[in-house]
């Protein structure tokens, strides 16, 4: 076995977006020697990416916004499938978690009297998203890297975690290697927080950077943890559709809340027909199944999608509110969104499943495992409010920080990792290479997208979804196979070998959900069950966990919230 | 189906050489297409950095035909596709592999800036007006395109006596916050080597961020050291009148 570098630490965050950060500066805050593993270059996180802005029930636009009017438009958002004391703190802390941003540097977009500006959004009540034009996640992410490194945080960048290791039950460490040399590294950990982001490369059309692979479900997975409501794969309603090589990219949100408006061929406003009191910003699920109707229906736009407008603002009003948009289509679409319309369509874009967690400290059922942020389930239900992501990070990563830090302060000794352990994991990254006969993981990558674009995606049924089951059957045997050519340093057909085995786990949690959910909710819809079932689906949960070596799939009665919470509700 | 010679770089840090690949050329496409293209059905080994694809994260910095460019925003249309494209990894860092550069010797510098010092007893009120010259600093991708470009790096390889354009940036974003209150203007003159920078504006032109990094954040930086530590009467004045 080849020589290999071990760093010991109480707790270790894998991802340097959103959540890893925030978690890994709370968990140092707390005393904790903290360090962070993450597979790009630091302040490259998918986090980087998001625009619109984060929602937090601040009420500095509108008076009377609250933590209860937002823990409302959460709920019925998410189709009342969300885990309730999540979506209550979450409504309760963001606006905390925003002005200690600022208090670390973030530079809001202002009011008039100075305060922190909010923009409307899809599905929330009051204007309600703070945002820095539409780069919020950018700002997010420097603010948050910043104070970082400069709380002594260890980084680790360009470094790719392969497996978590485990001293009987309870979790003791992680394997990982440099990309820049192939060259493996042992993390020793007390705790370990899971934050690495979302899963929308297992589809073809995608509005997420090449590291969502759903990396981090599939290593809590493998050790033991449950899948939470794999099934519920938020569709944007608006990426970009041409040309060929952009299509998925996201167009943000905002662009609705800045007074975007959506027509079909005929230039007929469709939102009239399928929402017409909250119109452009009604919630992402019921856009994105206009869009797809009225396309199915031959009214699509040139390139097969819908015309979304903003051209009616002050040319100069759309490139300071969307800036980013503006250059975005300019040099990537030739369309100058100031003078006339953006062609969109659905793109895969969030997972509100993923691994299941204890709400109140984000601890999965592995001891000393925990999640945050788009990896972990719960918050969010059936549907996120656009903007509830960013402070969802912000609220979870700090809860999961602070208890992983309580949880490492709480072990009289560190786990122990186990020699053999580590050779068979370094040994099961390496399998590829070995492989002479089998298929290039571009290929099998390929596959998958297209399987799970055709038969999983925005609109299921059983025959589909059978078909896809089947699909990936054939995948994981390939993948068994797959085989990497060239060396270690710096290979990404290596890397993507890798990736390929945690997008086939969350794959096929996403199909089996999606069969079993015999109903449509939010983001998961079923030709052949339209309906939403209340009595039976709206009361349960599914769980994914692994079973000696294959998946099993199951339910868990839905948590249900307190009378005064259930009375928010319906007074509104 | 219209295709597209392309001559990228492929080697590590012992060396390297050019090779040769015809790919399909469809419409709207990106240099960084290219590379995939290249990726999925020739050599899925070919190492290149890149996360969002739409000019959002700074990470597929390279050089398109000699020019410092993303290669997710360089329109093949806008090349010249009757001979061979070229594409090379970032001249002022080492190589890793291929078009992967070691960036590294960035993070360090970022780690020695004083970070945000706000003000004591601020009420966080901020006005847009004044927000918005940090907010142009803070729109920066981190590239490094501009610190690729910069002669002081990139011909006169000044490491470590010169933060470059980028942290050039980073330090006006922080002066400029309307309630930051620490000092980085000894640092400025004497670590951050802002004397060495010449004003070429080479930097300005390759932001793809389209910061004005010369006009905006350098060149009012430079007087900020100058009337620090060269300007008497000024020294006197803010004695009086306080910092900013
Ligand atoms: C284009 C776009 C715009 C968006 N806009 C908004 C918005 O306006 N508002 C909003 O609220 N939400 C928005 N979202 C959603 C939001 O951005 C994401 O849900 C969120 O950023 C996820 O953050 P995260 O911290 O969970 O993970 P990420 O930011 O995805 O970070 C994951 C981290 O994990 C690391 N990692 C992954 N696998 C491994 C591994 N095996 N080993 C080591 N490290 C690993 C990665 O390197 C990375 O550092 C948007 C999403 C997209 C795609
Ligand atoms: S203006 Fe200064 S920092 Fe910019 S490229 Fe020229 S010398 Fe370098
Ligand atoms: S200042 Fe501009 S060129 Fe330099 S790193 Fe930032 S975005 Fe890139
Ligand atoms: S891939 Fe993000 S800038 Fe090019």
């Amino acid at each position: 076995m080849e020589k290999f570098e071990t760093h010991e630490y109480d707790v270790i965050i894998i991802g340097a977006g959103g959540a890893g950060l925030r978690a890994a500066i709370e968990a140092s805050n707390k005393g904790c020697s903290t360090a962070i593993v993450c597979k790009s270059l630091l302040g490259k996180a998918h986090t980087v990416m998001a625009e619109g802005g984060v929602a937090a029930a601040m009420g500095n636009m509108e008076g009377e916004d609250n933590w209860k009017t937002h823990f409302c438009d959460t709920i019925r958002g998410g189709k009342f499938m969300n885990n309730w004391r999540m979506a209550e703190l979450h409504a309760k802390e963001a606006p905390d978690r925003i002005r200690e941003l600022e208090q670390w540097g973030a530079v809001f977009d202002r009011t008039p009297e100075g305060k922190i500006n909010q923009r409307p959004f899809g599905g929330h009540t009051h204007k309600r998203l703070c945002h820095v034009g539409d780069r919020t996640g950018l700002e997010l992410i420097r603010t948050l890297q910043d104070k970082g490194v400069h709380s002594g945080i260890d980084v680790y960048m360009e470094c790719t975690v392969s497996q978590l290791l485990k001293d009987g039950e309870k979790v003791s460490g992680a394997l990982a290697y440099w990309r820049e040399t192939g060259r493996f590294v042992v993390f020793k950990a007390k705790a370990i927080i899971i934050c690495t982001g979302g899963l929308g490369r297992a589809y073809k059309i995608t509005s997420n950077s090449w590291e969502c692979t759903g990396d981090g479900i599939g290593l809590a997975y493998e050790a033991g943890a449950e899948l939470l409501d794999a099934e519920f794969v938020q569709f944007h309603p608006t990426g970009m559709v041409w040309p060929p090589g952009v299509q998925g990219i996201l167009v943000t949100e905002a662009v609705r809340g800045e007074g975007g408006i959506l027509r079909n061929s005929e230039g007929f406003r469709i939102m009239e027909k399928y929402d017409p009191e909250r119109m452009e910003l009604s919630t992402r699920d019921v856009v994105a199944k206009a869009i797809y109707h009225e396309v199915k229906g031959g009214r699509g736009s040139e390139h097969g999608g819908m015309y979304l407008d903003i051209s009616h603002r002050p040319a100069e009003y759309i490139k300071k509110k969307l800036p980013s948009m503006y250059m975005q289509f300019m040099e990537l679409a030739d369309v100058d969104i100031t003078k006339g319309p953006m062609e969109v369509g659905p793109t895969t874009h969030y997972t509100m499943g993923g691994i299941r967690v204890e709400p109140e400290t984000a601890a999965t059922r592995v001891p000393g495992l925990y999640a945050g942020g788009e990896a972990a389930a719960g918050m969010h239900g059936a549907n996120r409010l656009g903007g509830n992501s960013l402070s969802d990070l912000l609220v979870f990563g700090r809860r999961a920080g602070l208890s992983a830090a309580e949880h490492a302060q709480g072990l009289s000794a560190a786990p122990t990792v186990d020699a053999g352990q580590i050779e068979d994991a370094a040994n099961s990254a390496l399998e590829p290479f070995n492989s002479k006969e089998g298929d290039d993981p571009y290929a099998i990558h390929r596959d998958l997208q297209d399987n799970m674009q055709d038969y999983v995606g925005i609109m299921r049924s059983e025959d589909d979804l059978k078909k896809g089951i089947d699909g990936l059957e054939q995948i994981k045997q390939r993948l068994k196979t797959v085989r990497t050519d060239g060396s270690r340093p710096f290979n990404p057909g290596w890397h993507l070998a890798l990736e390929l085995r945690a997008m086939v786990v969350i794959s096929e949690a996403i199909a089996r959900g999606a069969l079993q959910r015999k109903e449509s909710r939010g983001a998961h819809t079923r030709l052949d069950y339209p309906e939403t079932d209340a009595e039976t689906y709206g009361k349960i949960n599914s769980i994914a966990a692994k079973s000696g070596k294959d998946m099993d799939v199951s339910t868990a009665p839905l948590p249900q919230m307190p009378d005064e919470l259930k009375k928010l509700l319906e007074d509104k | 189906m219209a295709e597209a010679t392309f001559r990228v770089f492929r080697g590590d840090k012992n060396g390297g050489e050019e090779v040769e690949y015809t790919v399909p050329v469809t419409e709207g496409m990106v240099v960084l297409d290219v590379i995939h293209h290249i990726q999925g059905y020739t050599d899925p080994d070919l190492a290149c950095r890149w996360n969002c694809k739409a000019a959002k994260c700074g990470s597929c910095s390279a050089e398109v035909n000699g020019k410092p460019s993303l290669m997710c925003k360089t329109r093949l249309d806008h090349l010249p596709l009757d001979r061979p494209v070229t594409v090379h990894p970032l001249k002022a860092f080492p190589v890793i592999k291929d078009l992967a550069t070691d960036v590294s010797w960035n993070f360090e510098v970022n780690k020695k800036i004083k970070p945000f010092t706000p003000k004591p007893d601020t009420d966080w009120v901020m006005y847009q007006p004044d927000v918005e010259r940090a907010q142009e600093f803070r729109k920066c991708i981190e590239c490094f395109l501009c610190q690729n470009v910069c002669h002081v790096l990139r011909e006169h390889d000044k490491h470590d006596n010169f933060i470059g354009p980028r942290f050039l940036v980073r330090v006006a974003s922080l002066e400029m916050h309307p309630l930051d209150n620490g000092n980085r203007l000894e640092y400025l003159k004497d670590e951050a080597g802002i004397a060495l920078c010449n004003i070429t504006k080479c930097c300005t032109e390759a932001c793809p961020e389209e910061i004005h990094i010369t006009d905006n954040s350098i060149i009012p930086l430079k007087e900020r050291v100058v009337d620090e530590y060269y300007d008497p009467l000024m020294r006197l004045l803010r004695k009086f009148f306080g910092k900013k």
